[in-house]
């Protein structure tokens, strides 16, 4: 019996809500969780007689995604009405770009799991297709015996990011989506927040004998709403496409839905209740030229890829990829940590400090990075004291949390707490005799030639000194008591 | 897809014939009755048979006009307005509950 | 002069409202008189409020004793197609899906008016959705019957349409001008056949923020009165740039009244032998011929000009229009507002029987040839195949233009026709041949009398078609016609006087 090996061929169409003050076609405010149907106006609600006016920053914002993600911004575009009935879309046509996107090619760079989770995985460039933006559609919420339509989210600016089906496994698709959306939220052109609906996923996806040139049949999974879902979602529509053929059954060509709390999905319509949208470009909207000027000040407010950011960290700061793996997706901690190590510290040490005390104690605070009393400069003078062996580990640890607490520098809380380590106090010398005299069986040791019972007066010592006392110095002060014994 | 799919090498299909008004009804969503489907049916074979004259036109190295006055790049700076109060939203509404338009359940 | 207050232009309205010979209140209170005598027979307002209308005369009355009178219409009653939106006020478009509709909003026109101090009286019938020739389409109705706006001329006749309402009013002293809106010759034919003057402004020049949408790509609003300077008056208090209408041009602001003095011509005039073609009435050839001799007569230089796409013109105009208003009237749906069919068991059913309830024959039929011309397969044969030509007739234009100040057309082939005449919907779309054109290229057209037929009285409109934003140069032209003859003057006589 022979076996057919097959593989999968996975294009995503991803939505994201662009971050944008007001809605892609008119001036109502853009948001989550206000009260139902407090987000409208005329132009949201398709009232007869209104017309859309174009979000300038929705298409800046879009451009600059294009920009980041590598593609050509087409240099004219424009708007296309694509119609169909629906109760969430309240004129019955959504504006959209059909045959004219703002934005062309382009990929996305994705990192595959690692072997293990300090190594590095390998890294994939996934062609794009395109880029559109449209709008957005308001939110049907179910009764038992009806249905209820909140039009807050209709019109908000939505970018359609469309993928070349070169996705194959389930893995891949989830690299993708957590790269995709790393770069928005680094652009600043979406926080992605998939609870929140801002980023949303449909997979078209296939198989083929492994080796075949051509694509099979495509099935398109809707309503993928966390990227662990898309993932779930992808493996178990390739397993079920495999376990069809190798029944010797056909794969049909259909919309079908996924539903992540049970694993299963169904069928929502075959191929030949497929839509006939009657696109057409919208009379009441005018094309979009953008020219190189403003393409080349927008390409001045992208910020450096995240993966590049990585491996800069990297070479540039000598930082292992786990703690760049910590550092690099979050935008704002990366520029934390560069903002500290450039202030002259000891890169390795700040990026532990900030990687494990910060985000540990933010966490515990409930507190985020841009609500953290302690800035760069306060991690990069700790790193140095440390450094410079004013403090110790201990005292460190007590000069962090004083500066968690209160935001006051490294150097003003050694001052009033008199930490510094290497100005000992004056009792240091007494300390030491005191150990020594304590403990007259490590003194014989020592004196018998066992050097390492020197150890034994140093935990009294550090114990007497609660802990400010720099462990070189202690060390020098009972070998000069010692030897003139 | 492309919005200009071409459309075929042989005479584009400009014949009243092709008038599938029921297709074409349920694509607007209008119902009809037999008799309004007979009547607007000829009414608009007359119509198409006139529009079938643009055939005669060469428009091989014709742009369209798509707006009769064209200009780039209008739009509004993304500065929030504010919104309809939700009672104004919802005046015209056939059926509310809950500040919401209720229509009977949707089931996709 | 001696005519009554509602006949009165509104240069000398706002002349007696100045010297306070008469206050807003007086003028408004003689109109709604004039309307409640005359609507039985002529049944051209869908609705009114007095109150709201006394309450902007007062306002007015109260601007002009402290003297800061906002604009020469200021106190003046202005009627509105009920496709403009008036916020608090019903909006209908004459169809049955909309009527219980109250607006929230004002369109910008409204806002323009009320900024100029206009008295806002009434919303004046049209053919449904503006889809139409006669206002026999309208779906209004009173008790139960329908509510169809009869010509003051003839009341057994159409007013024209699909702004029969906004026409038949001004004629007749309901209102002292109106708006109306203009597609494929919406204003200018109803001023035709109602013997007044009506213009479609240069495509952009008027917001059309508010008004309700026929074909997106040609609307246009624009005004009736029973004057070319009145008509200037009113397009200056509308027309200007609107930020919340992307296709809105930002020209230069005219003083329309004001160049009517300035510009004295003479001017060089095409005639097209396209537009005197067979179906043009003898007695409109006549009328127009005997304009074209006026014109020549104080100087004009007439030339023969082509526009040789001018046959394709209905064939285009049915493409674009119909194909925009399939999608642009998706949105009356029975969902957020207007008729909903009861007992729907589905959000589908509920969606095909309100529409099939709630529009008319005409605007199902439109809806029909705009999806079929839009859809899978057609896309290129149709829609874009249209738009290529309508490139030609623009073109066509912009030749013309080049050797002519202005082109001198019949507005409609013939007079008022009966009331009833069943005519199929191919020869009605026909009958728009010689307004469509000006829609297509996006050009300004006026429409102004210039004549009666011999048989039957009844008024004859002459059309005159310029270059985009020459609006002064039509109203200009129009204006040097109108000083030399009294047709604009002469008042229906299917009415009292
Ligand atoms: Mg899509
Ligand atoms: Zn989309």
């Amino acid at each position: 019996m022979s076996t057919t090996r097959y593989e999968a061929v996975i294009g995503l169409e991803v939505h994201v809500q662009v971050k944008t003050a007001s809605k892609m076609f008119s001036r109502s405010a853009t948001g989550y969780g206000a009260p139902v149907n407090s987000l409208t106006d005329p132009v949201v609600l398709a009232l007869p007689g209104v017309l859309p006016v174009l979000n300038r920053a929705a298409i800046e914002l879009t451009v600059k995604a294009g920009l980041l993600l590598g593609c050509r911004i087409a240099p004219r575009c424009k708007w296309d009405r694509k119609n169909y009935f629906y109760p969430d879309s309240p004129k019955n046509y959504q504006i959209s770009q059909y045959d004219q996107p703002l934005c062309l090619g382009g990929s996305v760079e994705i990192e595959l799991p690692g072997s293990a989770r300090n190594v590095m995985g390998e890294h994939k460039s996934i062609p794009l297709t395109r880029i559109h933006l449209e709008e957005d559609v308001g939110k049907l919420n179910h009764g038992s015996f009806d249905s209820l339509i909140d039009y807050n989210r209709a019109g908000t600016p939505l970018m359609e990011i469309v993928s070349e089906p070169a996705l194959q496994t389930a893995d891949e698709a989830f690299a993708y989506l957590t790269a995709l959306k790393t770069i928005m939220v680094y652009g600043g052109i979406s926080d992605c927040d998939m609870e929140k609906g801002q980023l949303r996923c449909d997979a078209n996806v296939s198989i083929r004998p492994v080796g075949d040139p051509n694509l099979g049949t495509k099935v398109e999974l809707k309503n993928l709403n966390s990227i662990s879902f898309v993932r779930d979602g992808i493996a178990h529509e390739i397993k079920r496409q495999i376990g069809v053929v190798t029944a010797g059954g056909t794969i049909v060509q259909e919309t079908r839905d996924y539903d992540g709390q049970t694993g299963q999905s169904q069928s929502l319509r075959s191929k030949e209740q497929a839509h006939d949208y009657r696109y057409f470009p919208d009379p009441d909207l005018m094309p979009v030229e953008v020219d190189a000027a403003w393409k080349a000040r927008i390409q001045a407010t992208c910020p450096e890829l995240p993966f590049d950011k990585q491996r800069r960290f990297q070479s540039e700061y000598g930082i292992p990829y786990t703690l760049t793996s910590v550092l690099v997706p979050d935008r704002a901690l990366s520029d934390f940590f560069e903002e500290a190590a450039k202030a002259g510290a000891k890169a390795q040490a700040v990026g532990n400090w900030i990687a494990n005390d910060l985000l540990r104690e933010l966490g515990a605070a409930k507190r985020d990075l841009a609500h953290s009393k302690i800035r760069p400069a306060h991690i990069a003078g700790l790193v140095k004291l440390i450094d410079a062996d004013t403090l110790t580990q201990q005292t460190a640890r007590e000069v962090f949390a004083e500066m968690f607490a209160s935001g006051e520098t490294p150097d003003a809380v050694v001052a009033r707490k008199g930490l510094r380590a290497d100005q000992p106090p004056a009792e240091l010398e007494q300390w030491c005799r005191d150990a020594i005299a304590a403990d007259a069986r490590s003194l014989a040791d020592f004196k018998s030639g066992k050097d390492s019972a020197i150890n034994a007066f140093k935990g009294p010592v550090m114990k007497a000194a609660k802990g400010r006392a720099n462990p070189k110095l202690v060390d020098e002060t009972l070998r000069r008591i010692l030897a003139t014994l | 897809m492309s919005a200009a799919e071409p459309s075929g090498s042989g005479v584009p299909p400009l014949q009243s014939g092709d008038l599938n008004i029921d297709h074409v009804a349920n694509l607007a969503r209008l119902a009809l009755t037999p008799a309004e489907m007979q009547k607007f049916s000829e009414q608009l074979g007359d119509v198409l048979k006139h529009i079938a004259e643009l055939k005669e036109v060469d428009v091989s190295a014709v742009e369209p006009t798509a707006h009769a006055y064209p200009v780039v790049n209008v739009w509004a700076a993304d500065v929030a307005a504010a919104s309809l109060p939700v009672s104004a939203a919802l005046r015209n509404a056939p059926a509310q509950r809950d500040n919401m338009i209720a229509v009977p359940k949707v089931v996709e | 002069m001696a005519e009554p207050l509602y006949y009165r232009s509104i240069a000398e309205l706002a002349t007696g409202l100045a010297v306070r010979e008469f206050s807003s209140e007086e003028l408004t209170r003689t109109v709604i008189a004039r309307t409640e005598d005359l609507e039985p027979q002529v049944q051209a307002f869908n609705s009114r409020d007095q109150e709201y209308a006394l309450n902007q005369a007062r306002e007015a009355d109260e601007r002009h004793r402290r003297g800061i009178a906002a604009s020469p219409l200021d106190g003046v009653p202005i009627g509105l197609k009920d496709v403009i939106a008036v916020q608090d006020q019903p909006l209908t478009a004459s169809s049955r899906m909309l009527a219980n509709f109250v607006s929230p909003y004002d369109s910008t026109t409204t806002v323009r008016l009320k900024q100029a101090g206009a008295v806002l009286w009434g919303r004046l019938n049209l053919d449904e959705f503006a889809m139409g020739s006669s206002t026999e389409n309208s779906g209004s109705r009173r008790a139960g019957q329908p509510w169809q706006t009869r010509n003051p001329w003839d009341l057994s006749r159409v007013p024209g349409g699909s702004s029969g309402g906004s026409a038949a009013s001004v004629a007749c002293g309901e209102v002292i001008a109106s708006l109306g809106s203009d597609t494929g010759g919406s204003i200018r034919q109803p001023a035709a056949l109602c013997g007044i003057v009506g213009m479609k402004p240069t495509y952009g020049l008027v917001s059309r923020y508010g008004l309700i949408a026929f074909a997106s790509s040609l609307d246009q609003i624009g005004p009736f009165a029973r004057s070319v300077e009145d008509a200037a008056i009113l397009l200056g208090a509308i027309a200007g740039h609107d930020p919340l209408d992307s296709t809105s041009v930002d020209a230069p602001k005219v003083d329309y009244r004001a160049e009517l003095k300035r510009q004295r011509g003479p001017w060089k005039l095409g005639v097209a032998k396209e537009y005197f073609s067979e179906g043009l009435g003898r007695e409109v050839g006549d009328a127009v011929s005997r304009a074209i001799d006026y014109y020549r007569s104080i100087g004009c230089e007439i030339r023969e000009v082509s526009l040789p796409h001018t046959k394709y013109a209905v064939g285009v105009y049915y493409i674009i229009a119909t194909a925009e208003c399939s999608s642009n009237l998706a949105r009356y749906d029975g969902v957020r507002y207007g008729h909903r069919a009861n007992d729907a068991e589905s959000v589908l059913d509920l969606y095909f029987r309100s529409r099939a309830e709630g529009f008319g024959d005409e605007v199902k039929r439109r809806i029909i040839l705009g999806t079929y011309v839009l859809s899978s397969g057609y896309y290129d044969a149709y829609y874009l195949r249209a738009q290529k030509v309508r490139t030609l007739m623009r073109d066509d234009f912009v030749n013309a233009f080049q050797e002519v100040d202005a082109i001198i057309t019949p507005t409609s082939p013939t007079v008022a026709f009966k009331r009833g005449a069943t005519a199929s919907p191919l020869e009605m779309y026909l009958n728009d041949i010689y307004t469509i054109g000006a829609n297509l290229a996006g050009l300004p057209a006026i429409s102004l009398p210039c004549g009666l037929d011999r048989e039957h009285g009844l008024p004859i409109g002459l059309q005159i078609i310029g270059p985009a934003f020459q609006e002064a140069r039509l109203l200009s032209i129009a204006n040097a016609y109108e000083q030399g003859h009294d047709w604009n003057r002469r008042r229906p006589g299917g009415v009292p006087a």
